[in-house]
């Protein structure tokens, strides 16, 4: 008899997202057709575009623990708050060192870096005004230890460094620690504060990836002609996933079933992708999902709108659902929010979890001439599209030295 | 400088260090750890601002100088004073 891993299920859903700070008001933009991308002055470049979040961050945190803490640190609390009072848990009697907190990352800790290196600018580059909280503030597990200061979590709390593939990870890797038995809860995600940091914007600009367009909402249009680059975002997702059995015995609202995921490597470029890899890995999600490329109602794109990327995405995506899948939506969260980096995959699955109730396929917007080139079947572009079935998601989520991850959400069905 | 002026500016650092406390009451004669919330990075942050806003050195044997409003004004007037303010 083989092995059967416990089932995972989502349980509470708790985001931040340039375009809605709860999944309500995300899912009704993103149906809406609503973008999110707004001016934003960045040192030394000046005015530039970005995804901002608009969350009240005094919600959850003192001023004294904004103060203190990080912009990452402060949307992973309001995210795991959020998350905690969607799920319904009856948080108190939670045995707390059974919770873990396990959160994907592009990067962390150049924000703080870079405004301390600011500040001691203004002092003649002298390091004894260098701050003293800098190195708490730039650990890699920052944002995870800031939500368990603010709730109390003493089991494992950590990033997952991933790139721009870590928001899918986060989940993943929740559902194995689940798996394993190495905690009863979790919280996972993704999260990012990278508009706060010059090097992202520099850096983009530099290899001439950077988005511009004089409507900031039009700035962000995978497969459009006219794309011209990354449009960078902050943003956060924060999920609570439980064994199936657990969510049950407690009587939980449950918004989909881990199906199946995979996680895999390029070994070929530092930046460019590699769309045999993306399509080898979209194909063992599959196969751990054991479900068939036509089982997918609906493929969320990784597509960040850069020209090669898009295409090479959509090579990928062609060799998997190109043939048979007539009932496979695919459609790109991004074109509303921007790139939210270490928050991408999460918040791009949790817009699309809603299709499971209302049957609605949120569409690719901005797209005003589509690049023949990423013209594959079953694209979604700029009007919702309502269908007859919702039974599995895909989510893609790649990042630069050639992580791509594929997590897969099913409907629940007993 | 006056004293009174000296704990006014070490009530204004840490007004922008604890922003939720109520300072209105604060007993001088009283140890500020006693009265409100502050840990030893706090004491830290009192000391980096003295040094960037004010241009003064506190050394980390003299911190017990910076105990209670009281001891603050005691320690930094003379220093202020000597930094001719």
């Amino acid at each position: 008899m083989s092995f059967q891993p416990a089932r995972i299920v989502i349980t509470g859903i708790g985001l931040t997202a340039p375009n809605g700070n709860s999944l309500s008001e995300f899912r009704q933009n993103l149906l809406a057709g609503v973008a999110g991308v707004e001016p934003f002055d960045v040192r030394y470049m000046g005015r530039l575009i970005a995804g901002v979040c608009h969350y009240d961050p005094l919600r959850y945190q003192t001023r004294k623990g904004l103060r203190v803490g990080t912009r990452a640190g402060s949307i992973s609390i309001y995210c795991a708050h959020e998350a905690l009072k969607d799920s319904g848990l009856a948080f108190d009697g939670m045995p707390k060192d059974r919770v873990g907190i396990y959160l994907g990352c592009t990067e962390h800790g150049n924000v703080e870096t870079e405004n301390e290196i600011y500040a001691i600018s203004k002092f003649n580059y002298d390091t004894k005004y260098w701050s003293h909280y800098h190195n708490p503030r730039t650990v890699a597990n920052n944002p995870a230890g800031e939500i368990s200061l603010a709730l109390g979590i003493t089991g494992p709390a950590y990033t997952i460094g991933a790139a721009c593939a870590a928001g899918n990870l986060g989940l993943i890797h929740a559902a194995q620690m689940l798996r394993l038995g190495e905690v009863d809860f979790a919280f996972c995600g993704g999260v990012s504060e990278s508009i706060h940091t010059f090097g992202i914007f520099a850096g983009f600009k530099s290899q001439g990836a950077l988005a511009t367009h004089a409507d900031p909402k039009k700035a962000s249009r995978p497969f459009d002609k006219g794309r011209n680059g990354i449009v960078v975002s902050e943003g956060g997702c924060i999920y609570t996933l439980e064994r199936l059995d657990d969510a049950l015995a407690r009587g939980a609202k449950i918004y989909g079933e881990i199906a199946g995921y995979c996680v895999n490597s390029d070994a070929s470029d530092y930046v460019l992708p590699n769309p045999g890899r993306q399509a080898e890995c979209v194909r063992k999600a599959l196969v751990n999902a054991k479900l068939a490329a036509a089982d997918i109602h609906i493929v969320n794109t990784h597509a960040t709108a850069t020209p090669q990327g898009d295409i090479q995405e959509c090579e990928a995506i062609r060799a998997v659902f190109g043939q048979g899948c007539p009932e496979t939506n695919i459609n790109n969260t991004k074109s509303y929010i921007g790139h939210c980096m270490g928050a991408a995959g999460a918040l791009e699955l949790a817009g699309n979890l809603p299709s499971f109730d209302d049957l609605i396929v949120h569409p690719t917007i901005n797209v005003d001439d589509l690049d023949p080139l990423c013209a594959i079947d079953g694209l979604v572009l700029n009007q919702p599209r309502k269908v007859a079935k919702v039974d599995a998601i895909l989510n893609n989520s790649f990042g630069m030295l050639g992580i791509n991850s594929t997590l897969i959400v099913k409907r629940f069905a007993a | 400088m006056t004293k009174d002026a000296c704990k006014q500016i070490v009530l204004d650092i840490i007004a922008d260090i604890a922003p939720d406390e109520d300072l209105s009451n604060l007993k001088p004669d009283v140890r500020l750890r006693d009265q409100m919330q502050l840990d030893s990075m706090d004491f830290l942050d009192i000391v980096m601002e003295l040094r960037k806003q004010h241009g003064i050195e506190v050394p980390e044997a003299d911190y017990i100088h910076l105990a209670s409003l009281d001891s603050c004004a005691d320690y930094l007037t003379p220093k202020f004073e000597a930094l001719g303010k």
